[in-house]
């Protein structure tokens, strides 16, 4: 079967409808549905233990749930795990690499592993060492890699076959911030190339930058699904934080700027700093300055805030997406 | 492709892996073959002295029990090498992958028959150095080498299900100790088996390691002249009884160890 001529249906490359596992008392996953369209990308967004790695298990063939189906490419993965292992490519959080042979190694036995036979796997390998940046190190075992030379080479082993669907799993955790722009730029290349993925991720702005449609998982449970836009606005749109000198002068502003608001002006923490929503964006901005300028009202802060995936996490599960065990993990971005 | 032609297939690129990692770390080889040239030595001069063979000189007796006892200690390396293989993080690659379920056990047996093969040649390499001899023809010495790596072959089987049933690598050599030492010396590898008292003597005759013992002996012409026929079965049809045991092995423990490997790697 060729690789893009799978029968899937209704569009959708993968499709899982009421996935649960339980482990002894604890839930894993408690009747999740996802659908992935063909040469999209979804991401599944949660905290630690939130049940995306027992996602991907499942759709991978390397765990069986205990009730719900799910087919990838066509095939189930419960009946037809083989069929589904053909098809797919998979690179978790560990990477899957055999540390004392050599990145060459390593791919070449993939590929005959995916019965690509010894020239094409050979072949393969090469092209797939070249295209990660891995050339010069193609001939030296994995162990001298560095961490992100591990994870591509482990991306790679996932795209040895040239298979219509991949799971990643945590691909940049635990990476260093240029590593991880890296591999996205990697994974970025490989969509475009009419891949479907599935992408699992407790980094937002990984979601947001790689993700078609983004669910956020919580308790084994999806508990919001959208584009990055839309969840986005699910937390309301952007919005002007203005901070004035003087708490006295706050009243004033507050009528100053109510013709421009789009909602209801309230204070943010303290009473001299006022969250204006708006829609219009910097524009809207410059008025606002004319006009407390105008109207003689110092100001020692001001910014326009467009709202982030972080602040719809935390609307959204009620508690912060901050990832407790990677302390200084490169995630230079939890704004303040 | 059907089942079988998949695992050999398979199995056989995982073989090409564990050479390439032989040959990457070839300090674990070294440790591996020294073992048997200490116990040959040892064997030959600590007790050489003090054991009489009727007819016969006791190391020239001796190297065929080490020969057996060192191929059966030999399979202890798959049941570690395997054991080490499951936590390693390739695993996770392995079981996401079209391959056969039984490659990774089916490669580890195929490769370890090269530890086998090399620690054989430098046991008779010491063996002999310390005086022992082939007098059978060539062809019955290919004979006698070729059935000890099938015997060796079939029990990295048993020790296979065993790596695979054990938490960790460690926990394989404490384990097969139990059952090898019994094993190995409740035969006719150090003594002869009519020696023994009642019931060990029974144990001992219908042992498979006397079994392959006195077919290496035979075959390699150690037997010493005027030598009492055995009178167990086992021993008069050594070679038979050994080959029916190797299969026999196989056939139960290769579908127990793949039963096992998915099992731990779908859960």
């Amino acid at each position: 079967m060729s690789s893009n001529g799978v029968s899937t249906s209704g569009g959708n490359v993968i499709e899982a409808r009421g996935l649960r596992k339980a482990y002894k008392e604890v839930v894993a996953l408690d009747g999740l549905d996802l659908s992935v369209p063909e040469g999209t990308v979804l991401g599944l967004l949660g905290p630690n233990g939130a049940g995306k790695t027992t996602a991907v298990s499942i759709l991978t063939t390397l765990l069986t749930p205990d009730a719900g189906t799910a087919t990838v490419a066509g095939a189930d993965v419960v009946r037809e795990p083989h069929e589904v292992r053909k098809r797919i490519g998979l690179a978790g959080q560990n990477a899957a690499v055999d540390e004392t042979l050599t990145g060459f190694e390593n791919l070449d036995m993939i590929g005959r592993l995916y019965r690509l036979g010894k020239d094409r796997s050979r072949a393969r390998a090469r092209e797939l060492l070249a295209r990660f940046s891995l050339e010069d190190a193609a001939d030296r075992p994995a162990k001298t890699y560095s961490g992100g030379m591990r994870r591509r080479l482990d991306l790679a082993g996932a795209m040895v076959a040239d298979v219509p669907v991949l799971f990643l799993d945590e691909p940049t955790t635990g990476l260093d911030p240029a590593s991880r722009i890296e591999l996205w730029t990697v994974i970025e290349d490989m969509v475009d190339q009419g891949t479907t993925l599935l992408l699992t991720t407790q980094y937002l702005d990984e979601a947001d930058q790689l993700a078609d449609d983004i669910m956020v998982i919580d308790g084994g449970r999806a508990i919001a699904q959208g584009t990055p836009d839309e969840l986005k606005e699910m937390v309301g749109g952007e919005r002007i934080e203005v901070t004035v000198a003087d708490a006295a002068v706050a009243e004033s502003a507050r009528s100053v700027l109510a013709p421009l608001a789009s909602g209801e002006i309230r204070p943010d923490g303290r009473p001299e700093t006022l969250l204006v929503p708006i829609t219009g964006g910097a524009p809207v901005l410059t008025q606002a300055l004319r006009n407390l300028d105008a109207a003689g009202i110092e100001i020692r802060d001001v910014m326009l805030r467009r709202p982030t995936l972080d602040d719809a996490f935390l609307t959204l599960t009620g508690h912060l997406a901050v990832v407790e065990d990677q302390p200084g993990a490169g995630r230079g971005e939890g704004e303040g | 492709m059907n089942g079988l032609r998949a695992a050999i297939g398979d199995g056989l690129v995982i073989a090409r892996r564990n050479v390439i990692k032989i040959v990457r770390v070839p300090e674990v080889l070294v440790f591996v073959l020294i073992s048997p040239i200490m116990f040959v030595l040892l064997f030959a001069y600590v007790f050489g002295s003090a054991i009489e063979i009727p007819g016969g000189s006791y190391r020239e007796f001796l190297i065929a029990g080490i020969f057996a006892q060192t191929v059966i200690f030999g399979a202890t390396f798959t049941g570690a090498g395997l054991a080490e293989d499951m936590q390693k993080g390739i695993i996770q690659r392995f079981k996401s992958l079209p391959m056969s379920r039984a490659a990774v056990i089916v490669g580890r047996t195929a490769s370890d028959v090269i530890y086998n093969v090399l620690s054989l040649a430098i046991m008779a390499l010491t063996g002999l150095l310390v005086g022992w001899r082939i007098r059978g023809s060539f062809l019955d010495a290919v004979i006698g080498f070729a059935i000890l790596l099938l015997f060796a072959y079939a029990f990295s089987w048993i020790m296979a299900l065993v790596g695979l049933l054990v938490p960790s690598p460690e926990v394989v050599n404490n384990a097969s100790f139990i059952v090898i030492f019994p094993l190995t010396f409740i035969a006719n590898t150090f003594v002869p088996s009519d020696t023994l008292p009642g019931p060990l003597k029974t144990f001992a005759e219908w042992n498979p390691v006397s079994a392959i013992t006195q077919a290496s002996r035979e075959l390699f012409g150690n037997i010493p002249p005027g030598t009492p026929e055995p009178t167990a079965w086992p021993l008069q049809n050594p070679v038979v009884y050994t080959i029916i045991w190797s299969f026999l092995i196989i056939a139960v423990f290769a579908p127990l160890a793949v039963a096992q490997y998915r099992r731990v790697t779908q859960r």
